[in-house]
């Protein structure tokens, strides 16, 4: 690969080793950054494992268009090289973990979503009092227009909202697990119907 | 009197109150204007001249197909001790307030069932004290929020037996307890609180289905057999005599063979609480009115809507008034009523007898601007 590039760029497709636990990815994940030797750009997939370095190029200036481009396509190529290379890239081990995790967290929001006092209530009221099961939340249809926010809204807005107002509790942090775990077990409850918008 | 904590609230209810009463007054002014127009327009079209009797035929009719009585219906207020939630204890008052409001005063106010939260003790008796504001005589029915904490001890202590019958008017009016369910406790080892939060869970699924339950169509079946099958019968039961959705228990499992019961009837009527929502059925000779909550509403199940249901307006969630309310029933000498929904956020809303009498095919209620939830 470095053969085909040589003339524009020093090349450097760094397959990191670096594993990331699961357990350190309580909000957004950030993957170890890759520096050059000689002080120049590195450029860095979404997969956290392979980076672009690009020669003459130093940290904080902007690529040409052009040579953003030919960035992203060899990004693009050694990621399509890498997963050719595994047949089955995803074991059943992965697959397990995934669909725990998902489970947990759709479990751990539908026990929120029956507890006041677990979601910071101050009245007795809970979510499932106006939603059981979930009904009338139609998180399928956010982000959208609310009327009443004067703003476009996303789910996580109008969970605060009610929160703050009929449960009169504290609001929660957008990327607050709970939170996450609220929008998981409402998500879940609507998968497979269909969307019908401006009906809700 | 209450400490009110939003004044500002409250003042401008009563002013929305007053509006609206005025504009029931003027109403009915103006329809009775519209129908003297009418028989004159019809009287010239046949080239005759209108004489003063036609106006006094039209009024007369309009006396005849006057309802007998009108009483109120309070339901589902779910409260919590005011220290804890505020808010239910306000919406109570609001309902107690706008029943005294009424001129005249209705004959009775039935309260639905659900005084209650979670059947505290202190919750039953806010309750009472709150309805013992009321200028009307008050009958009470028992909801699950009462019962399923001390299996009705405290509820009977202060308001007696949950089955009870009285006459009004030539109306036979029934009390009917319906959500009574089958042991789920004991087995699973629950303490009385826990058996309270799980049946307080519409979506919980452990609990089991409603019934009035054999002793209670025992009874039942003992009251009717001094009632001639000409009597008109109105029934209060908090669950709809009928089945709606299973998985919330919108329903009551023996409906069946209490509705077995009263077909032989010539006219009979089902009100009820519980569902929190504006709800509308008719099976054989029995109408259903399901009546709103003065706490909060709950969505439509997904599933079992009765046809002649005329769904509510989705309702607001910034408004915590919207979807509840209370209801007034106007009951014709034949035992068929007229309910009127009083939602607090909304224009008043009525479900005429004749729109039950035709099978929803003529008197359709508006229906909402917005998609129903």
């Amino acid at each position: 690969m470095n053969q085909r590039f040589k003339s524009s760029m020093i090349l450097a497709v760094v397959f990191s080793t670096v594993l990331i636990a699961v357990a350190q990815q309580q909000t957004s994940p950030t993957h170890p950054e890759v520096k050059s030797r000689n002080g120049d750009l590195v450029v860095q997939l979404c997969d956290g494992q392979t980076s672009v370095e690009v020669a003459g190029v130093r940290p904080g200036e902007i690529l040409p268009p052009d040579k953003a481009r030919e960035v992203a396509n060899l990004l693009m190529a050694a990621y399509a090289e890498q997963q050719a290379q595994q047949v089955s890239k995803w074991t059943a081990r992965d697959r397990m973990i995934w669909e725990r995790e998902q489970k947990r967290m759709i479990a751990e929001g539908d026990k929120l979503f029956h507890d006041w006092k677990a979601l910071g209530g101050t009245i007795g009221i809970s979510c499932d009092m106006c939603h059981p099961n979930a009904a009338n939340t139609h998180p399928e249809t956010y982000p959208k227009f609310q009327t009443q926010l004067k703003k476009v809204a996303t789910l996580r807005d109008m969970i605060n909202w009610c929160i703050e107002n009929p449960m009169k509790g504290p609001p929660l942090k957008l990327d607050d697990e709970k939170m996450i775990a609220l929008e998981a077990y409402i998500t879940s409850t609507r998968k497979g119907v269909p969307l019908d918008p401006g009906k809700h | 009197m209450w400490h009110l904590k939003w004044k500002q609230r409250e003042e401008q209810y009563r002013r929305e109150r007053a509006d609206f009463f005025q504009a029931v007054a003027r109403l009915d002014r103006r329809s009775f204007l519209k129908v003297a127009s009418m028989t004159a327009a019809v009287t010239t079209a046949e080239q005759l001249m209108p004489h003063s009797f036609q106006l006094v035929e039209v009024v007369s009719a309009a006396t005849q197909n006057k309802p007998a009585f009108r009483f109120a219906y309070i339901s589902d207020t779910h409260l919590y001790e005011r220290e804890l939630n505020e808010r239910f204890v306000n919406a109570a008052l609001r309902a107690v307030k706008d029943v005294n409001a009424l001129d005249p005063q209705p004959d009775f106010v039935l309260f639905g069932g659900d005084l209650a939260q979670l059947g505290q003790p202190k919750e039953l008796e806010l309750g009472k004290q709150i309805l013992s504001e009321l200028k009307a005589p008050v009958k009470m029915m028992v909801g699950e929020h009462d019962w399923f904490l001390d299996m009705g001890e405290k509820w009977i202590e202060l308001f007696g037996p949950p089955n009870y019958s009285f006459d009004h008017k030539g109306i036979h009016f029934i009390v009917l307890m319906s959500v009574n369910e089958k042991d789920f406790w004991t087995e699973r080892n629950m303490t009385p609180m826990e058996r309270m939060l799980t049946v307080a869970g519409l979506d919980n699924p452990i609990q089991s289905r409603f019934e009035v339950g054999e002793a209670g169509r025992e009874w039942l079946k003992k009251d009717l057999a001094k009632v001639p099958k000409t009597t008109p019968l109105v029934i209060f039961s908090h669950s709809p005599l009928y089945k709606y959705y299973r998985p919330w228990n919108f329903w009551t499992e023996d409906a069946e063979a209490v509705q077995a019961m009263l077909f032989p009837y010539k006219s009979v009527t089902v009100i009820h609480g519980h569902t929190h929502q504006m709800l509308t059925n008719r099976i054989r000779n029995i109408h259903f009115h399901g009546m709103l909550s003065t706490a909060w509403p709950w969505p439509y199940a997904p599933e079992g809507l009765p046809k002649l249901t005329v769904q509510m307006d989705r309702a607001d969630p910034f408004d915590e008034a919207d979807g509840a309310g209370l209801g007034t029933i106007d009951v014709y000498g034949g035992g068929y009523v007229d309910k009127h929904y009083l939602l607090w956020s909304r224009n008043p809303l009525t479900v005429a007898k004749a729109y039950l009498d035709s099978w929803g095919k003529t008197h359709r209620p508006p229906a909402p601007v917005f998609p129903s939830y």
